[in-house]
């Protein structure tokens, strides 16, 4: 998934006007903690400051560029938060006067043993912040995808990352990339060493877009409906498979992708059908944006609904602890998971 | 609130009115300093509407035509001598201007109506610069590159350069448009900010400095708190020292020294496209805002007053144009609140409005947004 982000990063850069690639470590020599920005052209290097790094994408934005910045961890993005209210706001408050088309993207969530202040999810936060789009992809194509329309959208969006799944490689290619993973790796990876000389051979990358507020449904059936995005999307996914197999219930799976705007018709469709409703994040379970959804599904849909619709999140903990039995008794987990699709498809309607 | 408080004393006003010389002087001084008479004038009637416009907008925030009062009234010195040389244009040919909520006197110089601020304050659904949704003096001009003034002391000093980043390179590629700069203005207590350190630092990294004009206009109080007590006994201007940015600290409350000082850090940003950072102490002759009362405070140095004499000692003016000026402002700023007052409110049906540019790869908000996401709740218009 790193290597589609860099990949749609590229694209941006050179045909969809994006002016600067910016954040700590972003530029060379690193390229970015997790290798999402190696290779690109206008990528550099900030003070380690993200309120900086926020303002000055505003900034550029309001001078003409197209600005994409990273915020190195989300976690560090909590300092900031009246700056993304702000940026939010430019084009309601200032009466349609000022647009402000910018990028942030940053890594989110818990599964790569970073401990306290690298494991925490800002969705909740972030889909609290009014005049702001919000993306999360699961799958390289869908990071290219969502990242080319995130550059493209006249306004702030922010592109949160599943740092678990940015090792992932995808079951789609994307359209350019070459089959042969080792060839991609030779052509856009940066050299472990000295790379003062290095230059990226760019495949021919072509335009993958994938709309705003339009969820996907990853797997469909008739046993109840999961709503998921992010790290634990193809844990739902690989539960639907093993409980269809196994068990004959199916799942519609849900991979919501765009979280503000989000696809309420695919939601409300699959709820009529079905009856029965999992929402599954890892976030912090108070407040989360999963009880927005269920919200929604509980005023629209009470009457459909054939048993309690429900909610599987990360606990309400002041962070994930580094020893794993931390991580593993926080954040849902495959068995936890595939337990609560049970008990949504079994329980006596 | 006692009137007696909106009146100065009596002493004061005999003193004022009595001209020391009888032949027009060319220019007036100020220690080393020289401006000619014409535009003294200029900038001294600008202070003036300035403050008519303010002293009006208190009326109506006291009067129930607003809910809030802000402004900068012991600012017009400095602010209308800023607004003055602004280049003023949209893009980065152009100057960018990241100003805080005390700053009506750089947009009237710069050539604002008066109706502007007035709908503003009044919360009309023809305030140019919010729809009503803003406090007032939180201008927004694209066409002026006036970006989004925010409540949120300093915040600005995080965006200047950015606006400051794309105006270098644009000047490096268009040589003839080489003299856009940055100025981003804040008042002292804000430096206290984490933002403030931002600007000075990203300003200066080595081989790519910014052309940002740093602005504090220094009245000495956050809210009610006195700058001694918060701040070391050094001037604000100090903090450039350790980034190697060039830096002044001037008594804003003396157009001719404001206008010269102006002058200097804005050339050095055209030209070195560097930082420089200005410090102008001035007064606050209403306090904070209505929230403290807004009533005048006569123990303030009056920059309007101030100058006003120097120019009757200098013999530039008398006491009947005076009168005439002051009247004319008074109407100009009379005018405006009662055309504002006869304009329509936004309504119900705008409260989405203005949130999302139209954008073609949104499915749910092509136009713009419409509540919840599936649940239209207003037509698009």
């Amino acid at each position: 998934m790193a290597q589609a982000v860099r990949m749609a990063l590229h694209y941006g850069e050179e045909y969809l006007g994006v002016t600067d690639v910016f954040g700590e470590d972003v530029g060379p020599p690193l390229g970015g903690v997790f290798t999402v920005t190696q290779g690109l052209k206008t990528a550099w290097n900030t003070p380690l400051d993200e309120r900086g790094i926020l303002g000055t994408a505003m900034g550029i934005a309001y001078a003409g560029g197209r600005p994409v910045c990273e915020i190195q961890f989300c976690d560090y993005a909590l300092n900031i938060m009246d700056l993304f209210k702000i940026a939010g706001n430019q084009r309601w408050a200032s009466g349609g006067a000022f647009d402000l088309p910018i990028v942030v993207m940053t890594p989110n969530g818990a599964g790569i043993r970073g401990s306290i202040y690298h494991s925490h999810s800002f969705e909740s936060f972030a889909t609290r912040l009014a005049g702001w789009k919000i993306v999360m992809p699961s799958t390289p194509l869908d990071a290219y995808g969502l990242m080319l329309a995130a550059i493209k959208d006249p306004n702030p969006v922010l592109v949160l990352l599943p740092k678990a799944l940015l090792r992932v490689r995808g079951e789609q290619l994307i359209p350019g990339e070459p089959p042969d993973p080792d060839e991609l790796s030779r052509m856009i990876d940066a050299p472990i060493g000295d790379r003062s000389h290095w230059q990226p051979q760019w495949p021919p990358l072509e335009d993958y877009t994938i709309p705003l507020g339009v969820a996907n449904l990853v797997r469909e059936g008739s046993h109840g409906t999961v709503i998921a995005y992010g790290r634990p999307l193809p844990l739902c996914v690989q539960a639907a498979d093993e409980l269809a197999r196994e068990h004959g219930y199916s799942f519609d799976v849900i991979d919501l992708r765009s979280l503000f705007p989000y696809d309420w018709s695919m939601i409300s469709h699959s709820v009529l059908k079905t009856g029965r409703v999992l929402i599954v994040n890892e976030d912090t379970e108070v407040t989360n944006f999963g009880e927005h959804l269920l919200r929604r599904v509980i005023d629209e849909h009470f009457y459909d609904l054939a048993v309690r619709p429900r909610t599987l999140m990360g606990k309400h903990v002041p962070g994930i602890g580094m020893n794993q039995n931390y991580e593993l008794n926080s954040v849902p987990q495959l068995g936890d998971i595939r337990t609560a699709m049970w008990d949504l498809a079994t329980e006596p309607a | 609130m006692p009137e007696t408080h909106e009146e100065p004393p009596d002493f004061e006003d005999e003193l004022r009115r009595r001209a020391t010389r009888t032949a027009a002087p060319a220019v007036i001084r100020s220690g080393r300093e020289a401006m000619s008479v014409e535009l003294a004038l200029t900038v001294y009637r600008q202070m003036l509407r300035t403050r008519a416009l303010e002293e009006r907008s208190i009326k109506m925030s006291k009067s129930g035509e607003a809910y809030f009062w802000i402004g900068g009234p012991g600012e017009e010195a400095f602010n209308v001598c800023l607004g003055l040389q602004v280049h003023k244009g949209r893009g980065p040919a152009y100057d960018y201007l990241h100003l805080h909520y005390r700053n009506a006197g750089v947009l009237l110089a710069m050539g604002m109506p008066m109706i502007d601020h007035t709908r503003q304050l009044a919360m009309r659904w023809t305030d140019r610069h919010s729809r009503g949704r803003n406090f007032v003096g939180h201008y927004a001009v694209p066409e002026w590159n006036v970006v989004p003034v925010t409540s949120v002391i300093e915040v600005q000093y995080a965006m200047a350069p950015g606006t400051a980043l794309v105006q270098k390179r644009h000047g490096l590629k268009n040589p003839a448009e080489n003299e856009g700069i940055t100025i981003v203005v804040g008042g002292e207590a804000g430096a206290a900010e984490g933002d403030f350190e931002t600007c000075l630092n990203w300003s200066t990294r080595p081989g790519l400095e910014l052309p940002v004009l740093m602005v504090v206009t220094n009245n000495r109080f956050g809210i009610s708190t006195d700058i001694d007590t918060v701040h070391a006994h050094r001037p604000i201007a100090d903090r450039a020292i350790p980034y190697g940015i060039r830096h002044e600290t001037i008594d804003g409350n003396d157009p001719v020294i404001a206008w010269h000082a102006i002058d200097r850090a804005m050339r050095y940003c055209r030209r070195e496209r560097k930082p420089y950072l200005l410090e102008a102490m001035v007064s606050r002759l209403h306090g904070h805002s209505s929230s403290s009362g807004a009533q005048r405070n006569w123990n303030e140095v009056d920059p309007l007053a101030q100058f006003e004499q120097k120019l009757l000692d200098a013999g530039a003016i008398d006491a009947a144009t005076i009168r005439t000026l002051k009247e004319e402002a008074k109407k100009e700023a009379d005018e405006a609140v009662a055309q504002t007052m006869k304009e329509p409110e936004p309504t119900r049906e705008d409260v989405y409005r203005f949130t999302y540019a139209p954008s073609p790869v949104d499915a749910v908000y092509p136009h713009d947004y419409t509540g919840l996401p599936g649940r239209p709740e207003l037509p698009h218009p």
